[in-house]
């Protein structure tokens, strides 16, 4: 428990985000299954234990302090967790500090909250907080709450994994999905050359190919085939084993709200479309979908409706197959995979999918005419893929673009909020974003890119000041610091250089188009993307 | 009429300016200019210049010439020693283990004691003599980290934290904030008895001070000046500055350094964040909350009473232990950077 407790410290006070990449990985590197496999599930919030909640903390700390001093402490200390750490009163006799032996290891301490319930929680926690210090007290409320919040996404977590044994992050991410903590499997193939774990058996979630920002490319039409983009969310649908799951952008699993999707195939298969819901909206071409708000009411939800299934029903609009009949296709050119995927259509229920139809365009010209002259609210822009292009994880320069058009939007994630003013005062309403200096996933940082105050609907404004207040890591007087978790997708104007702004970037009343819930902050805008829309 | 025959300690009067002694017109620790002024250290927030008279000891007279050139007509107290101040008042000098030449006043007055402490701590500090307790009837005492949450580590294990980071980058440096009176000396002492005699690299606010302290009888080592010095030579350094160098200009001329800082708001995670702490360090010349509450019951005064700090906690424990205490809310007097 020490060494968690310790690593739990440091990345607490380490800002860089290459710095908590090394230190995450030493740790995984250095310390013996299965501590590691249960330090990585807390790491990536793969760990609930239900019996301990902040109440079950406060009550066990008012039956040991005096009430006043507690509530003047927690006032002080700003943090229900660390406060306990620190006031809880050392147990009689010696302290754990000075004899080791009594320290439970991680995968013990896993085990005792495991097995805690509601009424044996009160008689069962104390015990164990009185074998740490005040730093094992922290690490150990904060991963039992469910709260680590110390600026580590899984997805970082993922990436130190992958850095701490030279493994792609690509096939861990692959992985990931079919293993459960401590990740034994895991551990075994990626530390000590073992076969990786088995995928062919559960429906797994395979990363998403994502496409680079046109800007002021021009490509043959010869070489690259053109489709809408449409305006619903990204998703994969997978089916293996008689299960069906459905995949958000992230690789969350959303099936349960998606139902009628996951009962819409019986054969084994991958497929990513866009999921989108029935409309009269968008006059769309055969079935129109709704707008985005109207599939905005149905995400997030743990379950749905009868009345919400009938009067908005969900279908996807097909892009890609990547596996079908257990053979995997992603080796395969574009083109290839297209046409495995329209002869699938007939074996698929029209009422829950359609093909997205191609752009027919003979030049680039052509092309940039057809885009211009879109009205369709549905259509974001326009995708271009190349037609010999595999299905290759993540987001290879060359092979797939998207042309996005007007108003220009940005995908940012928040870094800041501030509480607005007048009746807003009570709520974060000020958003500060930023977009990435360099790539993610090789220790780019965030850069604040501008500030919006509107641009939201008032339940929009209620879920994003929720969401600051669950995901704060700091606080600088009315000023919150987030977890950076969050991608906002940002409209504005214009954009122009500036002296003013580390950005060296200033945007033109920007306001907040969309909260991306859907899109993994990693995968937010780079500054570069923000600086080739500047037309000074 | 009723006679008053019960002590009722009119004579001293707590002022949010200072400690007001009426029958002698004198003042403990002022925050404005006055004819007659008793000190009991150098810290800015308890000694400052204009004043007519200064009563303190040699150390702390030294340090206000260092920092104000010159603290009007000096009278240099001895430790122990009483200094009749007129009308029947008495001031004693006791050593309150805070910083080097740090006293807390006992005065004495128709046979009532009041001791005023201005800043200490229990903890033993090489650089300056340990705290005395000295029975009396009312205690003036500070409550900086008057919270049950602040309990300073022993230092021991703070400076392998640190000695720690330093092994950690060979190919960069430590830089340790801390306060340039008191706090810096101390944590130089500290890393000498860890064994660690290696130079150590001063930012230019913390060269007179050390050099002070040295001349006065502190040995510090070999230091050196971190002013005009290559980058190539910081490396795998420490490098000691007040704290508000740390995210200054200043800290460009260092190689990729750790941001340590030494100071007892450390314990608490938000306020190290909320300074861009990379490595926070517990230490501090003030007492922890278990100092606090030790001391008041080792003086076992008929009456506490607060100064400055986080003097509501201080004071729900005085009352869930049955003594009598007081806030008096006092001006001025906090040291952020301890
Ligand atoms: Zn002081
Ligand atoms: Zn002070």
């Amino acid at each position: 428990m020490r060494a968690f407790a310790n690593l739990v410290d440091r990345l607490t006070y380490t800002r860089s985000r290459n710095a908590k990449l090394d230190l995450i990985a030493d740790y995984l590197r250095t310390t013996p299954d299965p501590d590691r496999g249960w330090a990585l599930a807390a790491l990536t919030g793969a760990l609930d234990f239900p019996a301990v909640k902040s109440s079950t903390i406060r009550t066990l700390l008012t039956e040991r302090v005096d009430p006043v001093l507690y509530a003047l402490s927690r006032d002080y200390v700003g943090d229900t967790a660390e406060t306990a750490s620190l006031l809880w009163p050392a147990p009689e006799g010696a302290s754990p500090v000075d004899e080791p032996m009594l320290e439970p290891s991680l995968a013990e301490v896993v085990d005792l909250l495991r097995a805690m319930t509601r009424s044996s929680v009160m008689k069962e926690l104390p015990g164990l907080l009185d074998r740490l210090d005040a730093n094992g007290r922290y690490a150990l409320l904060k991963f039992a709450t469910g709260a680590m919040r110390i600026g580590v996404s899984a997805r970082l977590a993922r990436v130190a994994f992958a850095q701490a044994f030279d493994v792609p992050v690509d096939e861990v991410e692959e992985y990931w999905h079919g293993v459960e903590p401590p990740y034994p499997t895991l551990f075994a193939w990626a530390a000590d050359c073992a076969e990786p774990p088995r995928t062919d058996l559960v429906p797994l979630f395979r990363p998403f190919m994502l496409a680079h920002p046109l800007e002021e490319t021009v490509v043959s039409m010869d070489d690259y085939a053109a489709e809408w983009k449409w305006d619903g969310i990204r998703v994969q649908l997978v089916h293996v084993n008689g299960e069906t799951r459905v995949y958000s952008r992230s690789g969350d699993d959303i099936s349960a709200t998606f139902p009628e999707l996951a009962e819409a195939l019986d054969f084994p298969v991958v497929l990513d479309g866009e999921l989108l819901v029935r409309g009269a909206h968008q006059g769309g071409e055969e079935g129109g979908a709704a707008s985005f708000n109207a599939l905005q009411q149905r995400l997030g939800r743990k379950t749905v409706s009868k009345k919400m299934l009938r009067e908005a029903p969900a279908f996807i609009r097909l892009y890609d197959v990547l596996i079908r009949d257990g053979e995997d296709l992603r080796g395969l050119g574009w083109a290839e995979r297209r046409e495995h995927l329209e002869l699938l259509m007939d074996r698929l229920n029209p009422e829950r999918f359609d093909l997205s139809r191609l752009i027919e365009a003979k030049s680039f010209e052509d092309l940039a005419a057809i885009r211009e002259g879109a009205r369709d609210d549905a259509i974001e822009g326009v995708m271009l893929k190349r037609r010999d292009s595999p299905y290759i994880a993540g987001r290879k320069v060359g092979l797939w673009y998207k042309w996005k058009r007007d108003p220009l939007l940005i995908d940012c994630v928040l870094m800041y909020a501030q509480r607005g003013s007048g009746k807003r005062s009570s709520f974060y309403s000020d958003f500060t974003f930023g977009c990435w200096d360099g790539d993610p996933d090789e220790g780019a940082d965030l850069l604040p890119v501008g500030k919006a105050y509107f641009g939201f609907t008032d339940d929009e404004l209620k879920w994003l000041d929720r969401h600051v207040r669950q995901n704060t890591v700091n606080r600088f007087g009315p000023v919150r610091e987030t977890d950076k978790s969050l991608v906002l997708e940002v409209a504005f104007d214009s954009v122009h250089e500036s002296k003013r702004h580390k950005s060296g970037l200033a945007m033109r009343f920007p306001r907040i188009n969309r909260i991306r819930q859907d899109k993994p902050a990693h995968e937010a805008d780079r500054i570069e993307a923000l600086k080739a829309l500047v037309r000074d | 009429m009723p006679i008053k025959t019960a002590p009722d300690f009119s004579w001293i009067k707590p002022d949010p300016h200072g400690i007001f002694v009426g029958p002698c017109n004198a003042w403990i620790d002022p925050s404005k200019p006055v004819e007659t002024a008793l000190v009991t250290h150098g810290h800015a927030d308890h000694a400052r210049g204009g004043h007519g008279a200064v009563f303190a000891t040699r150390e702390t007279l030294a340090i206000m010439n260092l920092r104000y050139g010159g603290a009007g007509r000096e009278v240099t107290v001895s430790m122990r020693e009483p200094v009749e101040l007129g009308c029947g008042v008495t001031a004693t000098y006791f050593p309150a283990g805070h910083v080097l030449g740090s006293a807390q006043i006992l005065l004495e007055h128709a046979g009532e004691r009041v001791i005023v402490t201005g800043d200490y701590k229990r903890r033993p500090d090489p650089t300056c003599e340990p705290f005395e307790v000295v029975p009396c009837d009312i205690f003036i005492t500070e409550a900086t980290f008057g919270l049950p949450v602040f309990k300073h580590p022993p230092i021991v294990g703070e400076m392998q934290k640190l000695l720690d980071a330093r092994a950690q980058r060979p190919e960069g440096c430590v830089a340790v904030g801390a306060y340039a009176l008191g706090k810096a000396q101390r944590v130089i002492c500290e890393l000498r008895r860890a064994g660690y005699h290696e130079p150590i690299y001063l930012h230019g606010a913390l060269e007179k001070m050390c050099a002070l302290y040295e001349e006065l009888g502190v040995p510090l080592g070999e230091l050196r000046s971190a002013t005009g010095i290559k980058k190539e030579e910081l490396k795998g350094q420490i490098v000691l500055c007040p704290p508000s160098a740390l995210n200054d200009r200043w800290s460009r001329r260092l190689p990729d350094p750790v941001t340590a800082m030494a100071s007892g708001w450390m314990r608490v995670r938000q306020r190290a964040r909320q300074r861009n702490v990379e490595l926070p360090l517990v230490i501090s010349d003030h007492c922890d909350w278990d100092e606090l509450t030790q001391t008041i019951r080792d003086v076992d005064p008929a009456e506490t009473w607060v100064t400055h700090g986080r003097e509501e906690a201080l004071l729900r424990w005085c009352q869930l232990n049955q003594r009598r205490a007081r806030a008096l809310a006092m001006v001025g007097y906090e040291d952020e950077d301890d």
